[in-house]
This record gives C-alpha cells, structure tokens and sequence, in this order.
C-alpha cells in the first residue's frame, strides 16, 4: 500500500491568519501575551508607569466606544459609510502614543485612534463620513493629516514631508500609515525607494489586518510583509498589533531613529480587522467565524484589562467609571451628529489652497451671486 | 404620554434602494435601548443588523420577516414616552426631526448626502426669485431624543459590530455569485421593461454615453429602444432603426418585431430565448431545507482538511469470501462497507481524538468513549446519516447485521430521528456510485467523515512488478481545529493499513 510518510511539519494553508498561534511566530515582537503577561524582549524595552498604563486603556476603550457608536450611526442612516477600526485599536494607541508633539501623522481613512491621540474631536471625523466636509480639522495644528482615502497615497506625502524635515534639519519625524492591501500599490513601493534612498525621517507603519477588503494577505505577498523593507535598504520589525506597549515601543525606537537621521523604519503591525472593510462590507462572505473567534482571543483591550486587574493597578472602579465616560463619549457623538449643520455652501471654496487666488475667488463670488437668485 | 417615532430602513450600503427583513430580534411590548439590535436586514451588499437610534418600547413591526422594503420606508413604530395606550403613529411622526436625514436639515435643505437614497428624498427646488411664493415649509425642530444605552450588567448588546456567521445565513457563493444574478436580474428586467410590475420604477435603459446624446439628439426616447448589445445594451445602431422607422414615439417593439425588419440582426441575451416552462421551482423545505442547513453550519464553522489515500484491497477481497462462508455471517451480507466499518472503529479506538466535538459554549473539546458510527444513505426523500449506536462495542457479525437492518430502514425512509442523533463519527460509501472518491462536509458536530470509493481493478505495483490488483481511495475529511494534519494522517493510514491487511487488525 501507499504508505504515509512519518508526519512532516504541517504547513498551514493560510499563514498565520487562519490559525494565527502568536507564539509560533518568532519575529514577532510582544511586551504583551493575549493572556495580559507582561514579558521583556531583548530589543526593546519600555519604562511604563501605572497611571501611563491606565491612560493607555482608557484610550483603548473610548476609541472602541466611538467606534461602536459610529458604527450604529451609519446603521441608523446618520452615515454614508464608516471604516470601523474594530480590533486594531492597540495598533493605533500605541502608534499615535510614541509620536512627539513635532512629529506629522499621514493617515489613511481608518486611523481614528491616531486622530484620538493627535487631540482631533470625533464629531471632525464623524463629518467627513456624514458628507459634510471633505475633512475638518487643522492637518498642521494637529500634525495629523487629513484623511487620504487613496490607497497609499499618503506614503508619498509623509516621505515628501519628511524630506522637507530634513532640509529643515528639525527635530522630528514623519510617519504614514498603511494597510497590507497598499504595500501591492506603485506609491508605497516608490514612496519606500525615496525614502532609503535619502534617508528621510519617516516610519512607514503597516497595519497588517489579514485582508485588502476580501483579498487574504497570502494571496499579496510571498513573503512577511516586514522583510520586504530589506530589499529597499531598510529595517522591517513585525510587532504584534494587538499589544499597545510593544507597538508603543516599537514605534518610539522607529521615530527616534528617523529623528537621529538613520532614515525610514517599516513596521508590521500583525493584527486583525475584527469588523467589516467598512459598514457596505459583508466579511461573512470571505472569511470563516473560526477565523474571527481564534483572534477574539487576542483582544487588544481584554489583555490590557486582564494585566491591570492582576497585577491590582486598577480595579473594578476604575473600568467602571472608563465605561461611564465611553457611555458620554457616545452621547456626544451621537447628539453632535445629530445636530450637525449642514456647511455653507461657500466652504467649498474657501481652502482650496493655502492662500485664496484670484481664480477661486472669482468662482466663490459667481457662485454667491447665484445663490443669491433665489428666493429665501 | 406616548411619543412615537418610525424608524425608517436605512441605505446601510452605498446607494442601495431596498432591503430584506430576515429577521425581528425584538418583539412588540420590548423595552429597547439605544443602538439594541432590532432586526437583520440582507441588502444586495450584506447582511446586517440594524440598532435602535431610540430607547423606548417597541409599538409595531411594520414588516414581516421575509418582505422587501424600500429603503425610506418606515420598518418599526417605538413609543419613546413608555407609558399610555399605543396609538397610531402621530401624523407629524411622517416628517423626520429636523437634522435627521430625509427630513429638512437646519438650513432647509433636504439632505441627501447620506442615509435614506435618493429615491425617497426629493430635492425640494426654490423658485427664482421671480416665481410664485414660496410654500411656507414646516421646519419647527423636534427634540431629538437622549439616547440611553442602559447600563450595568442587564445591559444588552449593543451592536454586533464583529459580523457573527453563526447568527446569520451564510449566502453561498458571494459576489461573484452576486453580480451573475444581478446581471441576470439585468437581463431580463431590461427584456420585460414593458411589463413592470405597478409600484416599481422601470430601470433606467442601458446605454453608453455617447449613444445617449446620439438618442437625444436624434429625439429619440431610449425607453422606446430595444437593446441589441451584449447584456441588453442599446446601440447606435438600435437608436438608427428607430428613428429610420420614424417610430421615435412608439412603444418599444417586440423583439421578434425587430427580427422581422429585413437586415437587422437582433441577438437576444440568454433567458430572453425563453425560459418559459423551461425552469423547475422547487420549495426548499423538508430533508432539502434540513441537509442544507447542516451543511452550511458545518462548511462555516469547522475548517475542513481533506486528505486522500489509495489502497490495495486485494487481500481484502480474498478475505471477505472466506469470511462469508463462516457460520457466524451465514446468513449476514459481508461487504467491503463492513470491512471499511471495522478498520475505522479499530482505528478510533487508537486515536480517540477523532471521535470528538467542539462544545463552543463550553469553550471545551468532548471527546467521546462510545462510537456512534453514522452511515451517510441515499434515500428517496434526500440524505439521511442514522447511526449505530456503541458500534466499537459489536463484533463482526454484530456489525453486519446492523449495517443491514440501517440501510433498509432508511431506504424505506422509516429512519427515527433518534437513530439520526448522536453521531460521532461518519462513512461516506460514494463507491456504491461507481465514483472514486469526494471530499466529504462533516456531520454537524462530529470532527471526522471517510469517504470510501469503488473498488476497481488497477494495474498496481505488486512486489515490484505491475499486476492486476483491487484498489480503493479513501478521503478523510476533519475538522481542523480539533485534529492536525498528523493525527488525521496516521488515523487514515490505520485505517487504509487494515484495508491492506486484514491481519494488521490484530495488532491494533
């Protein structure tokens, strides 16, 4: 008969998505087990404070809680859409908690946790998914760009922006989000080649979150996505995305060497989008529920829950009153979406560019005039 | 006081007009909180739930689960004062709150950038200021409701925002599925534009952009042409023969009208060469709606791995003629099934992992001490998996006897529910269709399933010379999270190993 070999490694067919055992996954750097361990890792270790630790949850939860509330929004016909960043929230916190006030964050249209730590109010990204403006807030008052929904784009912009640091020769640096779906774009790969070959101070950090839309990473790369910074001349670290001290760690040893002008760092968050691509999305359609629960396990916010309650350094007060505030959080999104006034309609002309030209204020003042044949 | 307010199916999509109710996860009389789950609604894009925008208690389902709603329509009636009768909704419930889409917006406009599609949202048109006077417009803002999400530990969910495939049908085939349907729903709503249903709005009639300013400058009406492009597109050419016929304000002609004018060639889209009478429509119900059900649960809940094995059964053969003739089987149909039977429920006692289930509440794997052996039938009213129940416990002659009085049973479609409950492990005898093997789904909650092919006669290495031997394939489906592909492999190879040689069976 056909004997069966002695049982070999067995491969799985979808690597580290489908059966994602973290501890398998040796280049993986965690401050953090799922199981709220905290354990030390040889590269990067981080100094963290109880109350910094209580701050990092809070975080955690109230970004979770608006997402939520936003999600029901646009259940509710009060959206047009809304990208829910369900599960990837130690990623953002944790990123957008190492930037300096002088660094500058290039998002795409999902970063509402970066947004939440740049100080952006929510109800300024609940407009831009309202269709009441095309984004809100102040990009060089926040040092938060506006949201690009051009996939990789923005990779372009943060390297660009970055150059300019450097001619500046100023302290900082520049970072630009993405997700593994963009790294197949012509933008990300040109904006990485730029990059190394200048040196600039940007830190390209990937949200890994398994799919672009339905299309599994395994079917966009052969390789990890981290080990592709290699061929363009720069480190690649892969963190586990879902523990925010070690993304925080990560990405505060990336910026501080972009800052010190050792060029471009690429991270790989591995985490997981736990919800839709965005509310027009039906992820029961390409992914199994096995998939969803095996990451459940890995909850971002659960593990820093479960570390804080052992170790004492907060109890049940403590959670109960962050809930109480997320419960208020909601009510003000919720009213203030609610409440929204529609923009004026000469808005649209008025930040176009930096300074007003003479064209566009020509178009503003026809446009005025048309308005002002109607009747009240 | 009661204080109604509708709420009104949203475009949860982008740009979508309808929805379908699968289902009320609320009940009239229910105390709701903000954004409580109150239905899921299947759009052309997904299936979602759709959380209550008030707190307070639900009045009426507008809807039964089932039906198609537009998008704008109102789909449940809440009394956000919680107390006094349940009346009709107030007449002002009709106008949304000021602010709330689909209704004026503070500046008077009608918004329709997001929430309810354009079809119910008219954009209200200001006159000149040389027109007629203006309607005066009721815009008297309504207090918008606090929202009120409960609190501690009675606090339901609020919304599922992690899609669950268990709580929801799971629609086979997805988008690509999707789109042939909507292409077909393309196809043939273009074909019978004539004969829409009152109530719905004819679809706009397909055509590319500069045939639409070639129509309107010709003055021809696109909904009097016919398309004769792939998928029911309208041509320049279409557009010509209708204005050469001077036939700009007639109704559409019929297809075969258009056939007839000499040199023109009409090429119709598939189902419009007539499906009439062609097509079988089959209510799902009964084994068809049972097996349809488990094997959805299982394909979606257990990752399966499929792994094949072809063995040399020759030995087998041999031995089944003589055990047939024993006293002990006189009598009792000896077949390879039995032999295939037996090997597998040695084999399970050797690796009783794969004798298990998944207890997902419990968040624990049961592994099981009895086997239950579950025998896939073919039976006239469909598919039908009875079991034999302490089957490791039975001895050959046992077995056989068993194996017989199942399938005449179930063949006479007299199988009890009770003999269909409580598998642990299942057979899959494809071989009895003359087919090699299959990659079978598992019985919902067992973790293992053996596909046993036909018996054919193969050239086969032999003692290193090619001979004439009898060879089967066995396929062993498992589920994944249980069993790695070692246990499923040295499980299988046990198995095939008694196939080979009988007397294997001794050693294990």
């Amino acid at each position: 008969m056909t004997a069966v070999p002695e049982a070999q490694e067995m491969v799985d067919p979808v690597p580290g998505a489908a059966a994602p055992h973290l501890p398998a996954q040796p280049e993986l750097v965690q401050l953090l087990t799922p199981e709220g361990e905290r354990v030390e890792h040889p590269e990067y270790a981080l100094d963290v404070t109880d109350d910094e630790l209580r701050a990092l949850y809070r975080d955690l939860a109230l970004v979770r809680r608006w997402d939520v509330e936003a999600t029901a929004l646009q259940r509710q016909g009060e959206l047009g859409i809304w990208a829910s960043l369900l599960g990837q929230e130690a990623a953002q916190i944790g990123a957008g908690r190492a930037l300096g006030d002088d660094d500058m964050a290039f998002p795409t249209y999902r970063e509402h946790g970066v947004a939440w730590t740049r100080g952006v109010d929510p109800l300024q990204v609940i407009s831009l998914f309202r269709g009441n403006d095309l984004g809100g807030w102040d990009p060089l008052a926040t040092k938060f760009n506006l949201y690009t929904v051009v996939i990789g784009a923005q990779c372009l912009h943060a390297t660009g922006y970055a150059m300019g640091i450097q001619r500046d020769t100023a302290d900082a640096a520049a970072i630009a989000f993405l997700g593994d779906g963009a790294t197949s774009q012509g933008e990300v790969n040109e904006a990485m080649i730029w990059a190394a070959t200048f040196d600039a101070p940007v830190v390209f950090f990937c949200q890994n979150n398994q799919y672009a839309i339905s299309v599994p990473i395994e079917r966009q790369s052969k390789v990890p996505l981290f080990r592709r910074a290699a061929g363009f001349g720069f480190p690649g670290v892969r963190v586990d995305g879902n523990d925010v001290l070690a993304v925080l760690a990560v990405t505060r040893a990336a910026l501080a060497r972009a800052r010190e002008g050792s060029g471009p760092t690429f991270i790989e968050a591995f985490t997981y989008r736990m919800g839709a691509h965005t509310t027009s999305d039906d992820p029961t359609r390409y992914r199994l529920a096995d998939e969803l629960e095996e990451w459940k396990l890995r909850d971002p916010i659960a593990r820093l829950k479960a570390h804080l309650s052992r170790s004492g350094k907060a109890g049940p007060e403590f959670f109960a009153a962050v809930d109480a505030e997320g419960d208020e959080l909601a009510k003000h999104i919720r009213s203030g979406t609610l409440d929204m006034p529609d923009p004026a309609p000469t808005e649209m002309f008025d930040h176009v560019y930096a300074e007003q030209t003479d064209e566009i204020a020509a178009q503003r003042a026809a446009f005025l005039a048309y308005q002002e044949g109607f009747e009240k | 006081m009661a204080d109604l307010r509708q709420f009104k199916l949203p475009d949860v999509g982008e740009g979508l007009t309808e929805g379908e109710i699968l289902q009320w996860l609320v009940a009239v009389g229910d105390v709701v909180v903000t954004n409580q789950p109150l239905c899921e609604v299947e759009t052309a894009k997904a299936a979602v739930e759709l959380p209550s925008p008030y707190a307070g208690t639900v009045v009426e389902l507008l809807h039964e689960p089932g039906t198609t709603v537009d998008v704008g329509a109102p789909i449940i009636t809440i009394d956000l004062g919680g107390d006094g009768p349940a009346a009709a909704p107030a007449p002002a419930d009709d106008t949304p709150a000021a602010g709330l889409i689909g209704g004026p917006a503070p500046g008077g406009r009608t918004s329709v950038l997001v929430g309810y599609g354009p079809k119910n949202t008219e954009a209200v048109r200001r006159p000149r200021r040389s027109g007629a006077a203006v309607a005066d417009r009721a815009t008297a803002p309504q207090v918008l409701p606090e929202a009120d999400y409960g609190s501690g530990t009675e606090r339901p969910p609020l919304l599922a925002t992690a899609p669950d495939a268990t709580t929801k049908p799971v629609r086979h085939g997805g988008l690509e599925i999707g789109r042939a349907a909507e292409q077909h729903a393309g196809y043939t709503t273009a074909a019978s534009a004539q004969a829409v249903a009152p109530g719905r709005r004819a679809p706009r009639p397909l055509a590319k952009p500069p045939v639409r300013k070639y129509a309107k400058d010709a003055g021809v009406d696109l909904a009097t042409v016919t398309g004769t492009g792939p998928g029911g597109v309208i041509t320049r050419a279409d557009v010509d023969a209708v204005r050469t016929g001077g036939a700009a304000a007639q109704p559409a002609r019929t297809p075969a009208e258009l056939a007839a004018d000499a040199g023109t060639v009409v090429r119709f889209p598939a189902p419009e060469a007539g499906t009439e009478g062609r097509e079988q429509r089959i209510p799902i119900k009964g084994v068809r709606k049972h097996t349809a059900a488990a094997m959805v649960s299982s394909a979606f809940t257990a990752p399966h791995v499929t792994e094949f094995l072809t063995v040399d059964v020759t030995r087998m053969m041999a031995l089944r003629e003589r055990l047939a003739a024993r006293p002990e089987l006189a009598g009792l149909k000896v077949s390879p099934l039995l032999f295939v039977a037996k090997a597998l429920l040695l084999a399970a006692r050797r690796h009783p992992m794969v004798n298990s289930s998944w207890d997902e509440a419990a968040q624990e794997i049961v592994v099981k001490d009895y086997v239950n052996l579950g025998i896939a039938a073919a039976t006239p009213r469909g598919l039908v998996v009875p079991n034999i129940k302490d089957a490791g416990r039975l001895s050959l002659a046992e077995l056989a006897g068993a194996l017989a009085d199942l399938t005449a049973t179930a063949r006479a479609g007299k199988t009890s529910p009770s003999a269909m409950s409580g598998g642990t492990i299942t057979i899959t005898n494809v071989g009895v269709f003359g087919v090699d093997t299959g990659t079978p789904i598992l019985n919902p909650g067992e973790s293992a399933i053996l596909a046993f092919g036909a018996v054919r006669e193969m050239p086969w290495v032999h003692k290193g010379r090619i001979k004439v031997r009898q060879v089967t394939q066995l396929a062993l489906s498992f589920d994944h999270r249980i069993i790695d592909g070692e246990l499923g492999s040295r499980f299988l190879a046990d198995i095939g190993a008694v196939l080979h040689d009988p007397g294997v069976a001794l050693a294990l």
